[in-house]
């Protein structure tokens, strides 16, 4: 069943429509994957589940996110605040912003599950060493201690998750977690999230721009171009015949283990502005198997066996 | 981004607007004084002493019955000149020392700070008033004493733009095609440094002006018949009771140039938006 | 053939906290490098932030001293010029920097950073627009952009901007530092298939800097791979399997675009020591799943095998 179901969910900001009839849905115990280069709208979309848009002075125009039978887009900010760190987390890109380098980090963590679960000091400090050593964050009782500072990045990214999963989260929402880490712990950063979602039945959604990191840990994929949904699918399926050029692209820039030299071509051009997004289909101006149609009609959603995929290439136009 | 496109989005807004027309006006007593001014500035005429403002005289005359318009008018021609060439000479000095003692590092760019430290922590007045007792009164002293009394400020303002600037992916790439250092210099790091202390440097001739009448207050500049506007409040001091207008004028003209430039010079720091770049210093 | 360029037991030394009451504290970024760089070829240097590939790239082309050592290029000792000739030199060898935002002048249009290089070198250009323009053009750049500022231009145009400056004087060399490590997946693979032309249509020898192995493996005839300032292999085919752990830990790193290629990620204990306080054995023995009591005091050297592999490790992998 799923946790979180966004339907239609357009976002406006001023004139603007950064975001465009988006829909996907978030289960428990599974990872989705939210894709696409940067301005494809995957960070906006992450803001309004949290309920951030008001912050950057955007609100969810139209659509739904129903979130465990509530719905959000229509949430009062008291209400929010309930729900914001406790039911959904976020884990954001760069571990240095998301820690006060004035508090000792056990205190950070502690002070997530005195808030949201009402433990009592000690309780919290009990809980937060236990997912500390989860979390495989060696020396966890003396690090407790220690500030931001003493820590290197990726372990920095550990405490962040431990914050995030204080509360005891249905939902976590991480967005580019690793970009910011050494390639090494990259790797793990990721493994301990995948391991985390599977041990204790959350729902992550992950935000990259890395298929390979899709491929490694995702259930599902929401591919993500210029503020609309391209193409949604099993990670298994969107791999094994991708429906949407622009996915295909996306894959193809991931060198493979036996790549041939000269074959890894990218993608022509760049993501448009949203001060200007071209007409028909988005992808058109860069797209390699670009049709007539494709110019003019914006293409419809088009059912697949396991997702869905918004091209002409595959069915009529709405 | 042209300059003048710019310079008319700072006049339009209503600090920028306002200083900018008392500015130029100032600007034109000075350039055009003997055309302007209604009578000689250094024709005495005792039984017209102290004659208070009328249609004759619109500022009245002072203690030996010259008129105090046309001194004021020349009078901005003696602060103005003093004040940009000292500055002038301030910040082209202090532009060449910071550069150099930020890119070169070393023994020099040490040397440098320690002298420039010393002198930052004397008021600038103390600085010109020691500077005077070395090498005499008169106008080239005090253009002398006062650029220098301000050159560590330029020196410390651009050290820090070319520290700050000297580590930029763009000057190594520079290097690395076979720049020498003047073509870094000149080409990359001043250009890049010069906004901030330009704007310092017009803010900086504010403080000049008082500078410069306070040196003529004690009869350490420009030295008589020429009308400075520090040595007519001095003269005036004694007949505060009897011809308050003597001191009253130039003390207005003064007061109304310098907050002119500091509100023409804070708009242009909001409109360049390097208010941070400043406070480095 | 003789090698292109040579280096020789290159070192560099970082001192830090020579200030009042501090003591001088000394880093050896690059410790003891030697490497060939046959003509035409692609050597890529693979390694996580500190492993002192950057300081060897600055060291390369001389834009910092090295402590020890010698840089030959073309059999001329580059440590040794005279600043005049050592500047003349620079037209043959030149560098591509890792942020193509700053490594603009802000106040320079394209069309001033491009001409730059020829007024630096004082080379006399008879047509400047057309030079410009076939410039441009041999770096996918539409001419009409010469009047632009840095900042009106993407990430992946101003990179090409970057590449253009660098190929201006013709050079027979180019350092590669991280050339793609801030863009977007998508414009990474577009200026690594840039560079691939650009090799194969000038004949240009490359030195690759990078963190990503797997990019390493695409591009480069040759890997070298460093830990802490140190070569730890030196793979002659760079896509053969690496035998030191440390390598291998970063090719596991690498997520394969391919679900069915998922990987178990294996969690290196411990932190990077710091460089300013190494230990006496393997640099990496605190993290290596092999490291025996030997690794820990005894510093493996850098040995030769066969067909030019070189490996600094006790107990190679299979």
């Amino acid at each position: 069943m799923a946790l979180l179901t966004v339907s239609n969910l357009c976002v406006s900001i001023g004139s603007l429509s950064p975001l465009d009839g988006v829909s996907f849905e978030a289960r428990k115990g599974e990872i989705l994957g939210l894709v696409g280069e940067s301005g494809s709208g995957k960070s906006l979309t992450a803001m309004a589940i949290m309920g951030l848009l008001r912050r950057i002075g955007g609100r969810a125009s139209t659509g739904s996110i129903l979130f465990d039978g509530q719905e959000l887009t229509t949430l009062a900010e008291p209400a929010y605040r309930q729900l914001r760190g406790k039911r959904i987390a976020l884990i954001s890109q760069n571990p240095m912003t998301s820690l006060d380098p004035l508090v000792r980090i056990g205190a950070q963590i502690d002070q997530v599950s005195r808030l949201h679960l009402g433990l009592s000091k000690p309780a919290a400090k009990a809980r937060s060493i236990d997912l500390m050593q989860q979390l495989r964050i060696p020396d966890a009782t003396t690090l407790h201690g220690a500030y931001p500072h003493q820590l290197s990045g990726g372990m920095k990214q550990r405490i962040v998750i431990a914050m995030a999963l204080a509360a005891d989260p249905d939902l976590i929402i991480a967005d580019e977690p690793t970009t910011a880490l050494d390639v090494t712990i990259q790797a793990q950063i990721i493994q301990i999230m995948v391991d985390m979602v599977r041990d204790r039945g959350l729902a992550l959604i992950l935000i990259t721009h890395d298929m390979g990191v899709v491929a490694q840990a995702c259930d599902r994929v929401v591919v993500l171009y210029a503020g609309r949904v391209a193409e949604t699918d099993t990670t298994e399926a969107i791999f094994a015949a991708s429906h949407h050029p622009y996915t295909a692209s996306l894959i193809g820039c991931i060198p493979a283990h036996d790549q041939a030299e000269g074959t890894l071509l990218g993608i022509p051009g760049t993501v448009p502005s949203v001060l200007g997004y071209p007409a028909g289909c988005r992808f058109h101006p860069r797209c390699a198997r670009v049709m007539d149609v494709c110019r003019t009609q914006i293409p419809a959603i088009v059912a697949l066996p396991t997702g869905s995929v918004a091209c002409h290439l595959h069915g009529g136009t709405a | 981004m042209s300059m003048l496109r710019f310079l008319s989005g700072v006049v339009r807004t209503p600090r920028g607007g306002a200083s900018a027309v008392v500015l130029v006006l100032v600007v034109i007593c000075a350039l055009f004084a003997p055309l302007l001014a209604p009578y000689n500035y250094a024709i005495q005429s005792l039984p017209g002493a102290n004659t208070p403002p009328g249609a004759a005289h619109w500022m009245g005359t002072d203690e030996f019955g010259r008129d105090l318009m046309s001194r004021i008018i020349h009078g901005a021609r003696t602060s103005l000149s003093v004040a940009l060439t000292a500055i002038s000479i301030s910040v082209v000095a202090g532009m060449t020392l910071g550069a150099m003692a930020g890119y070169f590092g070393g023994l020099f760019d040490r040397v440098v700070t320690a002298v420039v430290d010393l002198t930052w922590s004397f008021p600038e007045i103390l600085i010109a008033l020691l500077l005077i007792a070395i090498i005499g009164t008169g106008t080239e002293s005090i253009i002398i004493a006062i650029s220098i009394a301000y050159l560590a400020q330029f020196t410390r303002l651009t050290r820090a733009q070319v520290m700050a600037l000297r580590t930029e992916t763009y000057i190594e790439a520079t290097v690395n095609l076979g720049a020498g250092h003047a073509h870094v210099i000149f080409r990359h790091l001043l250009p890049n440094a010069i906004t901030p202390v330009i704007v310092a440097g017009m803010l900086a001739t504010g403080d000049a002006i008082i500078l410069e009448a306070t040196l003529g207050f004690f009869g350490l500049g420009a030295q008589p018949p020429t009308p400075s506007w520090g040595s007519m409040m001095s003269s005036g001091t004694a007949q505060i009771f009897i011809a308050p207008w003597i001191i009253l004028f130039p003390g207005a003209a003064i007061a109304l140039t310098v907050i002119s430039i500091n509100l023409f010079g804070d708009a242009l720091i909001d409109a360049l938006d390097i208010r941070n770049r400043l406070r480095e210093v | 053939m003789t090698p292109l360029v040579s280096l020789k037991g290159l070192t560099r030394d970082f001192a830090s906290g020579s200030g009042f009451l501090k003591p001088r504290r000394v880093m050896r970024a690059v410790d003891d490098v030697s490497l060939d760089i046959p003509r035409g070829s692609v050597t890529g240097v693979v390694g996580e932030s500190g492993c002192g590939k950057s300081t060897l790239a600055r060291l390369v082309l001389r834009l910092i001293a090295a402590t020890s050592g010698t840089v030959t290029y073309d059999g001329a000792d580059i440590g040794a010029l005279p600043p005049a000739a050592l500047r003349a030199m620079r037209r043959n060898m030149q560098m591509v920097f890792q942020d193509p935002y700053s490594a603009i002048d802000p106040r320079y249009t394209i069309r001033r950073a491009l001409m730059e290089p020829f007024q630096v070198q004082r080379i006399a250009v008879p047509d400047p627009a057309a030079r410009l323009a076939e410039l441009m053009d041999k770096v996918g750049l539409n001419p009409s952009l010469a009047d632009s500022y840095p900042h009106q231009l993407s990430g992946g145009q101003k990179q090409r901007v970057g590449i253009a400056r660098a190929l201006a004087l013709n050079p027979a060399f180019l350092v590669l530092d991280e050339p793609t490590a801030s863009l977007d997946v998508s414009i990474q693979a577009q200026i690594i298939g840039l560079l691939e032309g650009l090799r194969r249509d000038l004949g240009l020898t490359y030195l690759f800097i990078s963190h990503d192995l797997s990019l390493v493996r695409y591009f480069c005839d040759r890997m070298v791979v460093m830990y802490l300032g140190r070569v730890v292999e030196v793979l002659p085919q760079a896509r053969d399997k690496p035998r030191h752990p440390y390598a291998r830990a970063l090719m596991d790193s690498h997520f394969e675009p391919d679900p069915a290629r998922r990987k178990v990620v294996q969690m290196l204990k411990g932190e990077i020591p710091s460089p300013f306080n190494l230990p006496p054995g393997c640099a990496f023995a605190a993290r290596c799943p092999a490291a025996t009591s030997l690794c820990h005091e005894d510093r493996p050297a850098l040995v030769m095998g066969d067909g030019g592999h070189q490996i600094a490790c006790h107990h190679p992998m299979g």
